[in-house]
């Protein structure tokens, strides 16, 4: 397998204009006879099919939902980042970029996070002309507030609502090429198959939700910005229809899935409270800037956290890490409430929670001010579980919440497969083994609005791209394959749900490809996801019929890819025998239980290639050796 | 953990967009008031499934409020009882023990019913298409600082562009108006810099389309912000239809 990184040599600063001086081009009149694909309208695929489209190609563009709006993009809540320094508060491109890299603890490449944050200034200009209103001054200037793992305010928010209205800023700019007959939008189409014809991604293959009918789609290149397979774990701040599909059946035919083990667990969700219980949502991040952490100190004490006396509160944050205390890095909080759980001294009915305390803070500034930052979270929190956080502390716990790991690409975002582009929460690169807050809205939208328009430019001026029929033996071979496995799902016909093998499949990734793993546990997993598999296979009930709008047939196919996704996770946490990021291994920590990484060792990208499934999955690892010539590697400490 | 309770359901059931449909009893105990109303139907479709039947097929995605894609009709009200909130977020303590509960689709000619709960809301798509963005090319802005917006009106803007697209101001509406969510859009775009140059083009594009797609006229019944599950104000229309008379005028 060819893992050629593609990096420019040169000073860093200049690696991307002297690509964009180095690549080659399609001329105007000649765009328009290049068809390209784009799977997924989040702010990755939502981006690039705008821009491509108005540079001047013939873009067909898939969502599984009924709108291209509906991405799981418009999600996301606190901000965006980029290195505009309009505080004055020293920012720099150089520290937009060394925040990021070790904020990911040295695993992702130097010259991809880099990029990032050189093109961080061009997207929020691209929004607010769009028409974005991110928040403003009084002055009419654009407002900026601090995330973790940063010492400088360099995100810029529209409220809690980032993600949505950077999401209908693409989403707007998508109908405009639809309105120019530039993009061909296809609603509740899901992605099924890559069709590859002389080594070329050529197409596609999907299924129309609301018929039922297998569809085949050509295009000189095609680009996958399908999101994240956080739902591995049926729990997480992911939406439900979230999925790996579509890059799973790319890996299959022989794309690298990288790093399938770097799983970001956000610490400030709300806790899961029964077996029915279909997502977990996350409370900002921000809320950790007054709240604070603790636990009672005596196991099992089940007072009310309002007579639990100070002297008996452990606040374990504070005590352990007093120079950041309850605004540790995301990784750090998570592993910590889980410590103190696993030791008895969790709260509320499962025993699964730690208190989020308000009450200081609203003693010290008044219930008004607490309300005029948080109000909106607090009402959140007090409509799903209906306990008042102006009263009684919030009960938080860690949630699933990014996959850092994806689809291996090139500098260029391109797959080891040619013409197969990917981008945002799909592809591997950029975060490494830990994102920072607001940066995977910057991720999604560098990649769409400025990188893939013109990497995949390069790709299409310099290949031969001769017509491909749609009855070509690799469209008839993929639909085929497509059809077979729908096939097969309703041929088992056996009497457990879809959603029971999702949520045993998520018990095992959670106890033991979670927060933290060990040699033992992931040796455990792997084995209890191949018997789960073989029983998926056996037992599995699919109701209704496949020429229909079919909600559990959509699932039972994401579930059994994730089955096999699953155990790749399991894997790569094993073989990775070190901490690092997000990525905590029992047997690797310090004392003080903080993650010792192992550069001498570990620092390479791990790309696996699929080889098949005989029971076990079949894997081969393949390695892109990180080099860094800019940054030196040190160890992260938040004492 | 709450004890469970029992309910009363009755699901609109219909196959496809040409068959006809009827309202399906369900008996449901095992009811537990922390659940959210869709996770409610999940386990009856759980039921459904472990006896054999089909189950109810409506349309969820984020479950968090924000991506707009529920949209039930709970009780004859978009979204159920609770003020801003989608139907996601309303959760089952609002409901007791015996209770019974009609659930159908969003209704109004502009969103055929695709199957059983799940209505086509593709005509938003179109008239966002229409217009509903600012013709900006990628990678030729300006930089972001350089064109102020008063913080008030960068706010209103805000305020509007909160729209989820979720369709409740049309199945709420007795004339089935998209005027709301068109109002929305157009409020947040015609009030800043940015989308001043084509206030009239968009605005005129607009408001054809969403005729072109079926909806009715506004009335000023407001049922409309009443069901919003962002609290999007009707002053969105009036503007609108101001905006509207001016370019027409002006021709």
């Amino acid at each position: 397998m060819n893992l050629d990184s593609k990096v420019p040599s040169g000073p860093l600063e200049d690696k991307w204009s002297k690509h964009l001086n180095d690549i080659q081009l399609v001329a105007p009149n000649n765009k328009r006879k290049h068809d390209v694909i784009v799977v997924g309208t989040g702010l990755a695929g939502g981006s690039a099919a705008a821009s491509l489209a108005e540079l001047g190609y013939n873009v067909t563009s898939f969502c599984i939902q009924d709108s291209a709006r509906r991405a799981h993009s418009i999600a996301a809540q606190g901000g965006i980042n980029a290195a505009k320094n309009y505080p004055n508060d020293g920012d720099t491109i150089w520290r937009l970029f060394y925040d990021t890299i070790k904020g990911g603890d040295y695993r992702s490449r130097e010259s991809n996070t880099y990029r990032l944050a050189q093109i961080s200034n061009e997207i929020i200009d691209q929004a607010v002309a769009q028409g974005v209103p991110f928040a403003r001054e009084y002055g009419g200037l654009l407002a900026n507030r601090s995330f973790g793992g940063a010492q400088v305010s360099r995100t810029f928010y529209a409220r809690g609502q980032t993600g949505q209205q950077l999401l209908l800023g693409a989403y707007q700019a998508m109908m405009r090429q639809v309105h120019n007959g530039k993009i061909d939008m296809q609603t509740r189409q899901e992605m099924l198959d890559v069709v590859i014809v002389d080594g070329k991604a050529r197409g596609i293959i999907t299924r129309d939700l609301v018929s039922g009918e297998i569809q085949r789609w050509m295009a000189d290149a095609v680009v996958l910005a399908s999101g994240g397979y956080g739902n591995a774990f049926y729990l997480s701040t992911n939406a439900i229809n979230s999925n790996v599909t579509a890059a799973w059946r790319c890996h299959k035919r022989g794309a690298a899935f990288a790093n399938p083990c770097y799983v970001q667990i956000h610490p400030t969700c709300i806790p899961v409270s029964g077996d029915y219980q279909s997502k977990l949502t996350l409370m900002s991040e921000s809320l950790r800037n007054d709240g604070r952490v603790w636990v009672p100190k005596e196991k099992g004490d089940d007072r009310h956290p309002n007579d639990i006396p100070e002297d008996e509160r452990y606040y374990y944050l504070e005590e352990k890490y007093p120079a950041f205390g309850n605004l540790v890095p995301r990784d750090v909080a998570s592993r910590n409430a889980k410590i103190v759980c696993d030791e008895g001294m969790g709260v509320g009915p499962t025993g699964r929670a730690v208190y989020l305390d308000f009450r200081d803070a609203i003693e010290r500034e008044g219930k008004q001010a607490i309300s005029d930052k948080y109000g909106n979270l607090f009402e959140m929190y007090e409509n799903i579980t209906d306990n008042n956080p102006y009263e009684e502390p919030m009960r938080i716990f860690p949630a699933v919440h990014y996959t850092m790991g994806g689809l291996w690409v090139d500098y260029n975002l391109m797959s080891n497969i040619p013409g197969l582009f990917v981008a945002g929460e799909a592809n591997f690169s950029d975060h490494g083994a830990n994102r920072l807050g607001a940066s995977a809205l910057m991720q999604g939208l560098s990649d769409g609005y400025f990188i893939i328009p013109y990497t995949i430019g390069n790709y299409i001026a310099g290949e031969e791209l001769p017509d491909v029929s749609k009855d070509h033996e690799a469209f008839d071979e993929a639909a085929e394959n497509a059809q077979g496995h729908i096939d097969k799902l309703f041929e088992v016909d056996g009497d457990k749900s879809v959603v029971e093998f999702h949520r045993e499949l998520g018990q095992i990734m959670w106890d033991k490809v979670g927060i933290s793993r060990s040699e033992e546990g992931l040796k455990e997993a792997i084995k209890q996801i191949q018997e789960l598999r073989e029983e998926f296979w056996n037992n599995v009930r699919v109701p209704g019929e496949a020429a229909n709008y079919n909600k559990y047939l959509e699932f039972a196919g994401r579930v059994a890819d994730f089955l096999e996704l699953g155990e790749l996770m399991a894997k790569d946490a094993l073989h990775r025998d070190e901490s690092c990021g997000c990525h905590l291994r029992a047997e690797h920590q310090s004392e003080e239980g903080e993650a010792l990484r192992n550069d001498e060792e570990y620092s390479y990208v791990a790309a696996w290639e699929f080889q098949g499934v005989n029971g076990e999955l079949q894997e081969e690892l393949h390695k892109e050796d990180l080099e860094f010539e800019f940054v030196e590697l040190k160890q992260r400490s938040y004492k | 953990m709450a004890d469970t309770f029992t309910v009363h359901l009755k699901i609109w059931r219909q196959d496809g967009p040409n068959e006809p449909g009827e309202l399906v009893d369900y008996t449901l105990d095992k009811v537990n008031e922390h659940m959210s109303f869709l996770e409610m139907l999940d386990v009856l479709n759980e039921e459904i499934v472990k006896e054999g039947g089909v189950p109810v097929e409506f349309d969820y995605d984020c479950r968090e409020g924000i991506c707009g894609s529920c949209n039930l009709m709970i009780n004859g009200q978009a979204h159920g009882p609770k003020a801003m909130t989608c139907s996601c977020q309303l959760h089952m303590r609002n409901y007791s023990d015996g209770d019974t509960i009609v659930i159908e689709p969003f209704r109004a000619k502009g969103f055929p019913v695709v199957k059983d709960l799940v209505v086509d809301r593709s005509a938003f798509d179109r008239i966002i298409e229409a217009g509903g963005y600012v013709s900006v090319k990628t990678g030729s802005a300006p930089d972001a600082n350089s064109i102020p917006v008063d913080k008030s009106v960068a706010d209103t803007a805000f305020d509007y562009a909160t729209c989820i697209g979720c369709g409740a101001c049309v199945a709420a509406c007795p004339n089935s108006s998209a005027s709301l969510f068109t109002g929305a859009k157009l409020a947040h775009l015609n009030r800043l810099p940015q989308g001043e140059p084509e206030r009239e083009e968009r605005t005129v594009a607009m408001v054809e389309q969403m005729e072109e797609e079926g909806f009715g006229d506004c009335s000023n019944y407001a049922e409309c912000e009443a069901v919003c599950p962002k609290g999007i104000s009707i002053s969105a229309i009036a503007e609108m239809r101001r905006n509207y008379m001016k370019a027409a005028l002006s021709g």
